[in-house]
């Protein structure tokens, strides 16, 4: 099977500093893989960097058949300005931007097709509601609702379920199962181990560098765990100084 | 009845360079509007200003190589405006530093090279009609520009209205799914110092500034909508122009400055009135809503 993304020896760094240090592996397609590591261990910057928001340092990552536009992303919570004069259809609707482009006019069917994916997230009724209105929930649920939309084959989550209540957080996961069952990718990055044991079959452990990849009853074990806390305890107790490397390069600096 | 045509029509219809100032003013009304509600929310409410002052050494080179030719100072104008937007937003993008900063530090070096250039020919005079204009002197050919920018601001405004929005909204989401918005926002911030180009032989790019930006904060207490919040602003505009031009008439004062008084007036009102977040609805306080969709309007 051909590897949907493929990370060969990824480095992102911010001011020089890596957040992601040498990360490689696969995310097959159709998996459902989560991302999980503790504060500062890079899940975020990684995400960014396979969408192309950030660039990366040295290594590559290959998307093989997926286009770029088949990708989907949404990020933690607080990135948005939520008193942006808009309704929640508008914001749902800008998720057909691959259909409707910068200038095409928005179909009836779109805009029927916005208002179903507001409906699947529980949000009917509130289809002309400014979104500075809305609840942390509700304000996710129309952020769903656009992902849906999208429409697309790659979808990347970074702390979808933060400081949502338990109601919620089943109902989208509802979702995300759902889209997993459609054959798409989903990767999200998590923290709360349980939830991904419980949820995800494959998890990415990650400290900076790749602690483990595969089964998620392989990858969290209490020795990986405590391994990665270890790694980035490392890092903060050291400063800027980086970890013990086991091959030389010159492709970033170490200060 | 003939008290009121005295007061609201006669000026009009009796004196030729009012009518050219009323129209000048809606025609900049259109395209102020607009660009001003999308200022604000993109947080950039000061940019007008600093444009307004970049723009200044090339009105004055143009205005020495071609004397009082509106023409010649425009074209002297958007390039100047131009340049020091674009190396601002390069620097911005290129070094990460917030383009506000970067702006702060070009329009700053941009004004002190236009204040060198008029002071070195030797007239303070004309510098005061570049920044604050006199509307009583717009002729045909300043009718002309006006009127055109006006039109092209309202055409190029509609076409990228949507890439525009999501660059302003979610720029993240906007560069995901390729929308990367970079060229609308570049054709925006030309209309910015087109506009304000425009406007400086009938209010002075200063005062065009205030006509630009009263009216935008404005509506942005009077609706939650987008499209409401534009229709508003431009009415706003028109209306400050209208009685601005009146006030300034009768009771003899500048006229520039009337009409941002008038628009300031009713960016005042606005927050006491607003029916968004002003502060009469803060206080008397309405039975909230029991179905979202009266939340709507």
């Amino acid at each position: 099977m051909t590897p949907a993304i493929t990370l060969t020896d990824v480095v992102v760094a911010y001011r020089r500093l890596p957040a992601v240090h040498h990360v490689s592996g696969a995310f097959e397609p159709g998996t459902l893989t989560a991302i999980a590591g503790p504060n500062g261990a890079g899940k975020s910057t990684l995400m960014k960097a396979i969408m192309g928001l950030m660039p990366l340092s040295s290594g590559r990552i290959d998307t093989a058949h997926v286009s770029p536009r088949q990708f989907a992303y949404l990020p933690q919570a607080p990135e948005i300005d939520r008193s942006f004069p808009v309704s929640v259809l508008q914001t749902v609707m800008f998720g057909a931007w691959q259909r409707t482009g910068a200038f095409r006019t928005i179909s009836k069917v779109d805009r029927e097709c916005a208002r179903a994916c507001i409906a699947n997230v529980g949000l009917d009724g509130y289809e002309h509601a400014p979104i500075a209105a809305l609840s942390t929930g509700q304000w996710q649920r129309t952020l769903f609702a656009r992902l849906i939309l999208q429409d697309a084959r790659v979808i990347l989550l970074d702390e979808p379920f933060a400081s949502l209540d338990e109601r919620t957080t089943d109902e989208l996961m509802a979702l995300v199962h759902g889209w997993h069952k459609d054959g798409r990718s989903v990767i999200a990055v998590l923290h709360d181990i349980t939830f991904i044991r419980q949820h995800f079959p494959q998890t990415l452990l990650l400290a900076r560098e790749r602690v483990a990849w595969g089964p998620t009853a392989e990858t969290l074990s209490q020795d990986n765990l405590i391994k990665a806390k270890a790694m980035t305890d490392r890092w903060a107790r050291d400063g800027e100084r980086a970890p013990q490397h086991h091959h030389d390069h010159t492709g970033h600096a170490h200060a | 009845m003939s008290a009121y045509y005295d007061l609201l029509v006669s000026p009009f219809m009796d004196f030729e360079f009012m009518r050219r100032a009323l129209v000048a003013c809606f025609a900049l009304s259109l395209g102020a509007g607009p660009i001003g509600v999308f200022l604000v929310l993109r947080r950039m409410s000061l940019m007008g200003d600093a444009i307004g002052h970049a723009v200044l050494p090339g009105v004055a080179i143009g205005y020495l190589l071609s004397g009082l030719s509106v023409w010649a100072m425009s074209l002297g104008g958007v390039v100047a405006g131009l340049v020091v937007a674009l190396l601002a937003g390069a620097t911005a993008r290129t070094t990460g530093m917030k383009e506000d900063a970067s702006l702060a530090g070009f329009y700053l070096a941009s004004l002190a090279l236009g204040v060198l250039i008029v002071s070195a020919a030797g007239s303070s005079v004309d510098l005061l009609h570049i920044l604050f204009g006199s509307i009583l002197a717009v002729d045909d050919e300043g009718l002309f520009l006006v009127v055109s920018v006006g039109t092209l601001s309202m055409l190029l405004m509609a076409a990228i209205f949507r890439p525009l929005a999501l660059e302003c909204f979610d720029p993240i989401f906007a560069r995901a799914v390729g929308a990367g918005g970079g060229w609308a926002y570049a054709i925006f911030m030309g209309l910015v110092v087109l506009n304000l180009v425009a406007a400086f032989q009938a209010l002075g790019t200063l005062m065009a500034v205030g006509l630009m930006m009263l009216p935008a904060l404005a509506a942005r207490f009077w609706s939650e909508n987008l499209g409401t919040i534009i229709v508003t602003a431009t009415i706003f505009a028109m209306v400050a122009s209208l009685t601005g031009l009146l006030v300034s008439f009768h009771v003899e004062l500048a006229s520039g400055p009337s009409i941002v008084m008038t628009a300031a007036a009713i960016y005042i009102g606005s927050i006491i009135l607003g029916t968004r977040s002003g502060l009469l609805a803060r206080l008397l306080r309405r039975p909230h809503y029991h179905d979202p969709k009266e939340a709507r309007r």
